[in-house]
């Protein structure tokens, strides 16, 4: 089996995609951006009879330098989404959105002059969660998604998204 | 039926009560707007009203007058309750204020001036409450198109 053969079990030999992905996919440090009420299901899924930690996605960071992943979990209105862009701006490269519920992903029933109908109307999104609001297992389907997504990625991808 | 209260405003402010009712408990009168404040001060002052619980309008378009201020208030000395009512006309969409009498009615006057465009004379701080600065027009009035949005960034696709 190659150079591992040749020069014994003291290391192993992989692509760097590979071992960096599997290092991203576990690790994710989730920024939550809890705006309504799917919160108390995202509150759910973190807390231990769902145990999100179960997949790497232990710490929700409450800063976005901080964070991998963007959990918009809730209604975003035209009032508020300067301020979710400028959280996304802020979060440092490689970075995914999860749109965390209906309204999140197209303004849900809220089709009215103050919603944003999608947040991809306003920065780009990784998985849409639908539900209203989703159950904890369709969160970390998403979460699990998001993580068979990273895995086929290449660190060379999404420098300037 | 007759009522103490409905009755007290009607013999204090004659020309002033339009119309009152009362349906299971629930007394409203319906008051000139160049009334209100005098009205809401009585109210306060005299009959022990020392709560403005909700303070709100809506549009009956097309009918004139098209608006309707809404006051609720609430005497926790006496536990009564009044509705005051004020038909308000699109061209002159303008009641004094009673942030002077209640503070809680500034935020209230606000979101009304906000959803609706009825201006509040002698209200301290007259600014939108709800929606973003450079917003146009008033949401909650009828004619304000229903899928008109003004968003803030420009939305992409």
């Amino acid at each position: 089996m190659g150079l591992e053969t040749a020069l014994g079990h003291s290391f192993l030999t992989t692509r760097l995609d590979a071992a960096v992905n599997w290092g991203r996919k576990y690790s994710f440090f989730q920024y939550p951006f809890v705006t309504a009420c799917c919160g108390m299901e995202y509150m759910s899924t973190f807390a231990s009879v769902y145990d999100i930690s179960r997949f790497g996605a232990e710490y929700p960071r409450f800063s976005p330098r901080q964070a991998d992943v963007l959990f918009v979990v809730g209604t975003v209105n035209e009032k508020l989404a300067p301020v979710l862009k400028r959280v996304y701006d802020q979060m440092c490269e490689p970075k995914w959105v999860v749109s965390f519920g209906v309204c999140a992903t197209s303004g849900g029933f809220y089709d009215n002059y103050a919603t944003v109908q999608g947040i991809d109307k306003i920065i780009p999104v990784d998985i849409y969660i639908p539900g209203c609001p989703p159950r904890p297992e369709a969160v970390l389907d998403a979460l699990i998604k998001l993580q068979q997504k990273v895995a086929k990625e290449s660190v060379l991808d999404r420098k300037y998204r | 039926m007759s009522s103490y209260l409905l009755d007290t405003l009607k013999a204090r402010f004659t020309d002033a009560v339009l119309a009152t009712h009362a349906f299971r408990g629930d007394e409203t009168a319906v008051i000139r707007k160049e009334a209100l404040a005098e009205a809401a001060a009585f109210l306060k002052k005299e009959l022990g009203f020392d709560f403005l619980m909700d303070l709100t309008a809506a549009d009956y378009l097309p009918r004139e007058p098209r608006f309707e201020l809404v006051c609720h208030f609430y005497s926790s000395a006496h536990n009564y309750r009044l509705r005051l009512k004020c038909p308000v006309p699109a061209d002159d969409a303008a009641v004094d204020s009673l942030t002077p009498l209640w503070a809680g009615a500034n935020w209230f006057e606000r979101e009304v001036y906000d959803m609706f465009g009825i201006k509040f004379n002698g209200h301290p701080d007259l600014r939108r409450i709800l929606m973003y600065d450079g917003f146009e027009g008033h949401p909650l009035r009828k004619d304000y198109p229903l899928k008109k949005r003004q968003p803030r960034l420009p939305h992409k696709d």
